[in-house]
């Protein structure tokens, strides 16, 4: 996760810069960075505890409304998942997403991380019987089709919303970087 | 010992001087500045504001006031991780009003509920409510230059907080309740205005007396 963020780091400054202050790619590439570190000098084992680390480094080191957000998503999961199948990782999606809903406030259609999350997460559950790859492979594909239907919303949540109409007619970048993070798993789950 | 307060900001420098400000109204309430993040960028910095609360709750609980979007979520995540959720309040006002009414209050020794009351109360409207007349009342020219600004506002508000009164300032077809900073502020009363004081209640002639000797001594200025 840490490396696609990083490898993406400049696209989303440039998309955060079209509609917020340019710093989504830099919050979260430091977030990430520091989750590397935490995950490298720790010795959680669980997938739970995995989990909660990332969540409190990325509340620590993010610093804008990502942090939180991802934060929240990341320990909602952790408390959902004591094995991991499609089924829980569907169920952990699930909490991951009412926990933004919950810290963030927004609905589908407000072009934030929702719009990629929430399809991602009914995606995830309409073949939850399936292994962990395909399930994780359902919700990428859902959350890059959710993140691209946010190109012509107007922001009625967060920093681009000040912008009003002129949001419209740009990727968000938050739903952007969800729809990455969700692909960098499916691919870690279909190569292991 | 009173309610603490906690400036949460994504700028170190906007969060001082909110509580540099808000200090000089309220010298004996605990207020930490959280902002910035720790490498001295922009942002909300969660260990730094959960420090923060740790130090301005002394007993009695701590309000904390944000500025934008994404310093309410910190504010929320620290509140469900400070040691007891109970003890902290996050209100959600306009950052430099809010936290010079919920200092006063906190000065005045009020309660965590009192204090969070006090930060998100909104002045009233321009002319919204006709004077009433009941109990004592006493007209008083203000002599000092700004009238009823922040400080002066904020001193006439100390100076009954521990008194059983109703008190009720009229300035102009306006009133306020002379307990919140925020509407006497919004009274608009300069330096030359006559406002018009009523109190009501086992304390009021006390209260009549401290309003007319602070305005005496132009409210200590």
């Amino acid at each position: 996760m840490a490396t696609v963020v990083a490898a993406h780091r400049d696209e989303l400054v440039d998309l955060d810069r079209m509609i917020g202050d340019g710093d989504h790619g830099e919050n979260l590439k430091r977030g990430f960075d520091a989750v590397v570190s935490a995950l490298d000098s720790s010795e959680v084992d669980t997938p739970a505890n995995v989990l909660k680390l990332v969540a409190k480094t990325l509340i620590s080191k993010v610093g804008g409304a990502s942090g939180p957000l991802l934060g929240t998503a990341f320990l909602r999961a952790a408390s959902g998942l004591d094995e991991v199948d499609g089924a829980s990782v569907a169920a952990a999606l699930r909490a991951a997403l009412d926990g933004v809903v919950a810290r963030g406030k927004a609905e589908v259609g407000d072009k934030t991380m929702v719009d990629a999350l929430q399809p991602a997460v009914e995606a995830a559950e309409a073949v939850k019987d399936k292994s962990v790859a395909e399930v994780l492979a359902a919700a990428a594909a859902a959350a890059e089709t959710g993140a691209e239907s946010t190109i012509p919303l107007v922001a009625r949540k967060g920093r681009a919303s000040y912008l009003g109409e002129r949001s419209a007619g740009h990727l968000d970048p938050g739903a952007r970087s969800t729809s990455l993070l969700l692909r960098s798993l499916a691919d870690s789950a279909a190569a292991s | 010992m009173t309610v603490g307060l906690v400036i949460v900001s994504h700028s170190a420098k906007l969060a001082q001087g909110v509580a540099e400000l808000t200090a000089q109204m309220a010298p004996d309430v605990t207020i930490r500045p959280a902002g910035g993040m720790s490498d001295g960028t922009l942002g909300t910095d969660f260990d730094l504001v959960l420090t923060a609360l740790e130090q301005a709750d002394t007993g009695q609980g701590a309000v904390l006031l944000y500025d934008l979007g994404s310093a309410r979520m910190i504010a929320d995540l620290v509140v469900e991780s400070h040691s007891d959720p109970l003890h902290a309040v996050v209100v959600d006002a306009p950052v430099v009003e809010g936290a010079v009414a919920a200092a006063v209050a906190a000065q005045g020794g009020a309660d965590l509920a009192g204090v969070a009351r006090a930060a998100g109360e909104r002045p009233p409207e321009f002319g919204a409510e006709k004077p009433k007349t009941e109990g004592e009342g006493v007209d008083l020219v203000l002599r000092n230059e700004v009238g009823l600004h922040a400080r002066p506002a904020a001193l006439l508000v100390r100076t009954i907080a521990s008194l059983k009164a109703d008190v009720t300032v009229y300035h102009d077809g306006q009133r306020a309740d002379a307990r919140s900073v925020l509407a006497l502020m919004g009274l608009s009363a300069r330096g030359g205005d006559t406002i018009k004081v009523v109190a009501d209640g086992p304390d009021a002639a006390e209260a009549l007396r401290r309003i007319g000797k602070l305005v005496e001594i132009n409210f200590e200025e």
